[in-house]
């Protein structure tokens, strides 16, 4: 006899149509007078604000043009807008829930995300995580969310010590999980590509 | 849900522990692997590496809250909330159960969000050219919080099956879409709910990806008559199961508490 849980309900695809239910103006329509999107931000959050844009492929190395993308992360101070985030340092954005979804476009396959870089996280055993932006991504085709991180370029020392990025042995792979900065308009860009399967393919997490 | 747990105790916590320690790690046996050639679009879709499996950290254990401010009036009704010039078209349904985590515990306050097709098996999506015809009053979304007891419900139209291109001929059976948050990023879920006696379940692809036939019967939900409105709409039972958390008897190792 071992002892009874319940079973976690199995995931089942989001399907082609995930928009209606999601994104509904992605869909072709407006329904809800308040709609959760890709912008995580606004005037008032602290912090540099920064824009995530890439895109996603399968394994022909086509286009992903459905797919939802969220994100989940911690503030400029990389507090988590949570109350288990019980971090002695830093604090609380009220102006900044950490949490989005965004598209891939129907045509261009390109997603967004309007944020904040995070800082630093509290890892485990006194360990300290570099700052990331954890995606879950969801698609026609995906029976089950895919859990990654995006790490950025620009934080090489954060992340020569991060304990994730330091478990994936391979470095090509590593390198899957971090996103290049570029400056347009005066804007700060990270690129993030996703790659579902084949060469070059995102390091996914079990988590 | 045929056997509510009730003798899991509550999480003990120590004095001044988190109350949100780490996830139970996720049984994959009971869920649909990445790659099921059974569902043709996980073929290019799905990973052909292991899982890098990680150690919970805080950016685990949390997750997204949400408010009851953030929603509207009517958006737990899809019979009302898009009525432009009369209610939706279709038999009339009320969806309604608990959220739970594999503790048996009702998670409180956390978002739920479904979508469907319309009483035709047409989705208001640009891409849905299926010949059924919109219901120009049916939007077929809407989304709802769980009360404290985890409990949420809903009213809509039962939706109809729809073809797909998987094989030739082959159908959905009718279902409803959910997505699913809890209280930990770890915990985000999507799911389809089907009915009880569709003899499509049956056959679908989608369906049997699912290697566990008790995870397959718990996806369809049964038709409860006592929930029912009586000469108005009929309810089908539908609970859901999140990842449950350890109980923190003694200190883990996850930092930043
Ligand atoms: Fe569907």
């Amino acid at each position: 006899m071992s002892v009874k849980y319940l079973k976690e309900t199995a995931s089942q695809t989001a399907g082609p149509y995930v928009h209606i239910g999601l994104a509904p103006h992605q869909a072709g329509f407006d329904i809800f007078q308040n709609n959760f999107d890709n912008n995580l931000v606004s005037a008032t959050t602290r912090g540099a604000q920064i824009i995530i844009e890439g895109r996603v492929f399968d394994g022909s190395g086509s286009l992903v043009r459905d797919a939802l993308i969220e994100a989940w992360q911690a503030n400029a101070d990389g507090r988590y807008n949570h109350p288990g985030d019980r971090q002695k340092t830093g604090s609380v954005d009220p102006n900044f829930r950490g949490w989005g979804r965004a598209c891939t476009d129907f045509e261009s396959g390109i997603y967004r995300f309007y944020t904040v870089k995070p800082g630093c996280v509290a890892g485990r055993e006194g360990k300290v995580q570099a700052p990331h932006i954890n995606l879950w991504i969801v698609a026609r085709g995906i029976n089950m969310g895919l859990n990654t991180r995006i790490y950025f370029a620009d934080e090489e020392k954060a992340n020569e010590s991060d304990p994730i990025l330091r478990g994936i042995e391979l470095k090509k792979r590593r390198d899957t999980l971090i996103a290049k900065p570029s400056q347009k308009d005066g804007k700060t860009i990270y690129t993030f590509d996703i790659v579902l399967q084949g060469e070059n393919e995102t390091v996914f997490f079990d988590v | 849900m045929n056997d509510l747990v009730s003798s899991v105790p509550p999480a003990f916590l120590k004095d001044g522990a988190n109350p949100y320690p780490e996830l139970y790690r996720r049984d994959y046996a009971a869920q649909s692997p990445a790659y099921a050639p059974i569902y043709k679009t996980s073929v290019l879709r799905s990973p052909r590496n292991a899982l890098l499996s990680i150690d919970h950290s805080v950016s685990e254990t949390t997750g997204p809250m949400f408010g009851q401010n953030e929603l509207g009036m009517l958006d737990n009704d899809l019979i009302l909330n898009y009525a432009k010039d009369g209610e939706a078209i279709g038999p009339r349904i009320i969806v309604h159960g608990y959220i739970l985590d594999e503790n048996g515990r009702g998670l409180p306050n956390t978002l739920v969000e479904f979508w469907q097709a319309n009483a035709g098996g047409r989705y208001r999506h640009k891409n849905d050219t299926y010949l059924a015809p919109i219901d120009p009053n049916f939007g077929g979304c809407g989304r709802t919080l769980t009360d404290e007891n985890g409990y949420y419900y809903f009213r809509t139209i039962r939706p109809g099956a729809y073809p797909w291109r998987n094989y030739v001929n082959s159908w959905r059976p009718a279902h409803i879409h959910f997505s699913l948050f809890g209280n930990a990023f770890a915990q985000r879920l999507i799911t389809q709910m089907y009915f009880e006696g569709d003899p499509l379940i049956k056959v679908c692809p989608i369906i049997k990806t699912i290697p566990d036939e008790e995870a397959i019967q718990r996806l369809i939900a049964p038709l409860d008559l006592n929930a029912s409105v009586p000469d108005d709409t009929m309810a089908y039972r539908f609970d859901m199961v999140l990842r449950g958390r350890r109980s923190t008897l003694f200190e883990n190792r996850l930092e930043g508490n």
